[in-house]
């Protein structure tokens, strides 16, 4: 590929940094998250575990005066059915996901190794806003962010099943503590990954070029790294 | 057209009903009816006639639709303003037909219910909306009780009525599973009218809104009996 900068042709090869299958699955999981989080929030309002509730506005089950006009109920009805449309498409998507990052190596390559001293240096690094960033290459920090947000989806989709079926999958509920405990695994795991999610969107509007190539899954050569 | 036999077994409507259910001193009178309306079965059509079932659907279809056009044909005939004929009051019969069941009446009395074989369960109750707390119910097995009506068991849908209008259904599947349960005492009490006198369903496989109280009413049938919270958007499987 060619591009003309000022007056000068340069000869720059874009990259692929992000293969499709991550690009594809990347954006129906967020799609998913922002389905299961939103609905989520709707159904703990309708039992909080902790004094607080989340505001309305930002729950997903449809109209919430509409419900309690209409069924006199508080669209519990609705959340539950987006969370369990929703559960679905995540769990296919994590599971295409899943198989591609470890048939294909992405998951070796991407995210191993990493180790404690990696990630201090790393993390001391990003604290003073040193930490270089090249696409399609992961530093320490970015390493555990994602092998932790992938470990709480897994204790979310676990704990999930364990408070949906205590009955029909009661050894897993017990594995989680009980019925009880799972629910505040299931809440805690939540929070993980909004903090995740707060965190991964903090960087992509320092990192702003990240964006357009977690989409077209292309950059250019002298700021990234391929995978393949 | 699905078959639909149905066994009824309901509280007999005294007309105060409700005020027994609500008086709790009283016990209501349980009778047991029988209802076996042999209804076209599909099945049934199929081997008489040989047809291919798509067949025999597409036809049962149009004339469903013609049934349908015929109520509006109906509609367009009544006449609001004409009355119809009367009669001297001699002419009235004594002992009108009943006409809404047939088969043995045997009438169920609360206590003969508590006769039944009774089991004791403490199980989790996990409703809907998060909570969950651990109960001791008792009463009679709801296979014991199905098997002792003569219910047909091969059905696929059990309904129930409720003093409060409420209403709810469950699959025959869930219906025999052991621990499906007739109640009448929690914590070894009657139950009190809150928790459901004279009858509860405890199901411990279902979420809390599958266990109807004040239950006046149980029918089996293959008819979608759906149910009061089921039918406002909640899974009506519900299982846990």
């Amino acid at each position: 590929m060619t591009d003309v900068v000022a007056g000068q042709l340069h000869r720059v090869s874009k990259v692929m940094v992000h293969p499709l299958t991550v690009r594809v699955t990347h954006w129906l999981n967020a799609l998913a998250m922002f389905i299961m989080i939103m609905s989520g929030w709707r159904i703990y309002n309708s039992e909080p575990i902790f004094p607080f509730y989340f505001p309305v506005e930002l729950t997903l089950g449809g109209s919430y005066d509409g419900s309690v006009d209409i069924h006199n109920e508080d669209g519990l009805a609705g959340a539950l059915q987006w969370h369990f449309a929703g559960m679905w498409l995540l769990a296919i998507n994590g599971i295409v996901y899943l198989a591609y990052g470890i048939f294909s190596g992405h998951f070796r390559r991407a995210f191993f190794p990493v180790g404690p001293a990696a990630v201090l240096r790393d993390t001391i690094a990003a604290l003073r806003f040193r930490l270089p960033h090249r696409l399609g290459v992961y530093n320490a920090v970015q390493k555990t962010l994602y092998l932790g947000v992938l470990a709480a989806g897994m204790i979310m989709v676990l704990s999930g099943l364990a408070i949906w079926k205590p009955g029909q999958f009661q050894e897993l509920t017990w594995l989680f503590g009980g019925f009880d405990v799972a629910r505040v695994i299931h809440f805690l795991g939540m929070a993980a990954i909004v903090a995740f999610v707060v965190v991964h969107i903090a960087l992509v509007i320092i990192v702003p070029k990240t964006l357009p190539a977690m989409i077209t899954g292309r950059a250019s050569a002298h700021e990234a790294h391929s995978e393949d | 057209m699905r078959e639909t036999p149905s066994t009824v077994m309901a509280l007999r409507d005294t007309g105060q009903s409700k005020e027994i259910l609500r008086a709790s001193g009283i016990v209501g009178q349980i009778e047991r009816r029988l209802f076996l309306k042999q209804g076209l079965s599909l099945g049934a059509l199929t081997l008489l006639t040989g047809c291919d079932i798509t067949d025999t659907s597409a036809v049962q279809s149009a004339l469903n639709d013609i049934s349908r056009w015929n109520d509006r044909i109906q509609a367009l005939i009544f006449n609001p303003r004409r009355l119809m004929p009367t009669y001297p009051e001699s002419q009235a019969v004594k002992d009108f037909r009943y006409n809404a069941y047939f088969g043995r009446r045997t009438p169920w009395t609360l206590q003969e219910l508590y006769q039944l074989p009774q089991v004791s369960q403490v199980t989790r109750h996990v409703c809907v909306e998060g909570w969950s707390m651990i109960g001791k119910w008792t009463g009679v097995p709801f296979r014991t009780f199905l098997q002792r009506i003569c219910a047909d068991l091969t059905a696929k849908y059990v309904g129930f009525e409720c003093a409060d209008g409420y209403y709810s259904s469950i699959d025959m599947a869930s219906a025999l599973h052991p621990q499906t349960v007739l109640t009448f005492k929690i914590s070894d009490e009657i139950l009190a009218p809150r928790y459901g006198y004279p009858l509860k369903l405890r199901i411990p496989t279902k979420l809390g809104f599958k266990n109807p109280k004040w239950i006046t009413a149980i029918f089996v049938t293959n008819r979608f009996p759906g149910g009061f919270w089921e039918d406002r958007g909640y899974s009506w499987f519900a299982g846990v």
